[in-house]
């Protein structure tokens, strides 16, 4: 049951990114490139998945488990913290000089070509690499 | 843009929020690819690594499927800058993972439950992606 939902939500994730777009990084960039040619596709998307995202989180509410078990996810912590906000600058510089995140990423696995493959196998390392990064960060804010 | 781009867009996007709401209300999980995959590929996810993998599978190998019905030809139109490629790839790992989340994560999962966290990240990436649009294309002509 879980495996079938599992697969279920990951095919209905990689339709999205392929029909809406998303793994064009011209398109990516074309939304972040405000003083280009703006291209407003991204906020479609965003748009477009928020929407039954947000009803999912009310039916939540009102629904005792999961379908298949377990629990629900806890409400979200609510610090911001350091590694919150400098890991989402390194991630969003990365995503605006390729043009590509994590989803995309593996929905164009198949078509991206060997830059595609160069791109995921960096990906994978700089996640590897991410703990350590993390430690040398709460070093620093430690410091100051 | 083309007319029907945001067309396109909307239909997507509501594809991939139907797939968050799936693994919700399906799986009790919050659906983030950083999250998925960065579980498998470091460890932490060892508990449930057959869904994270099926989950996983399901997004590359659905375009695969689907791109038959394309009459279009399908490219990411990827910078062909070799260091460009690896540095953003790195840079998107060790980000989304530190951050915890990235565009799927954060931005649709997390500003859809007006998340503090992932509305605090989505900002600060939009404004780094941007910015660096801006200073790498526009003031250095690098991509």
């Amino acid at each position: 049951m879980r495996l079938i939902l599992s697969a279920l939500a990951g095919a209905l994730f990689g339709a999205g990114l392929f029909v809406s777009g998303m793994t064009d990084t011209t398109k990516v960039q074309g939304w972040l490139d405000v003083f280009g040619n703006w291209d407003p596709t991204l906020a479609f998307v965003m748009g477009g998945a928020i929407v039954p995202m947000f009803i999912a989180w009310r039916l939540m509410r009102r629904q005792a488990a999961p379908l298949s078990g377990g629990s629900f996810p806890a409400p979200p912590a609510p610090q911001i913290d350091h590694r919150l906000v400098i890991g989402s600058v390194i991630f969003g510089m990365g995503w605006g000089l390729a043009g590509l995140c994590p989803g995309p990423a593996l929905a164009s696995l198949s078509y991206g070509g060997i830059g595609g493959l160069v791109f995921f196998a960096a990906m994978l390392v700089g996640m590897l690499a991410a703990p350590w990064v993390g430690v040398q960060l709460d070093r620093a804010a430690a410091a100051t | 843009m083309m007319e029907q781009d945001w067309i396109w867009g909307l239909v997507g996007g509501g594809l991939i929020g139907l797939g968050g709401a799936v693994f919700l209300l399906g799986n009790g999980r919050v659906m983030g690819a950083s999250g998925l995959l960065g579980g498998l590929v470091d460890g932490s996810g060892r508990s449930n690594w057959a869904e994270r993998a099926v989950f996983i599978l399901a997004v590359v190998l659905t375009p695969v499927i689907l791109m038959p019905l394309y009459d279009m030809t399908i490219d990411t139109k990827l910078t062909d800058n070799w260091a460009v490629i690896v540095a953003a790839g790195l840079l998107v790992g060790i980000g989304s993972r530190l951050a915890n989340g990235c565009t799927s994560g954060h931005g649709v999962c997390g500003i859809s439950r007006l998340s503090m966290r992932g509305i605090v990240a989505t900002v600060f990436y939009i404004l780094a992606g941007g910015l660096t649009i801006a200073l790498f294309r526009h003031v250095w002509g690098v991509i």
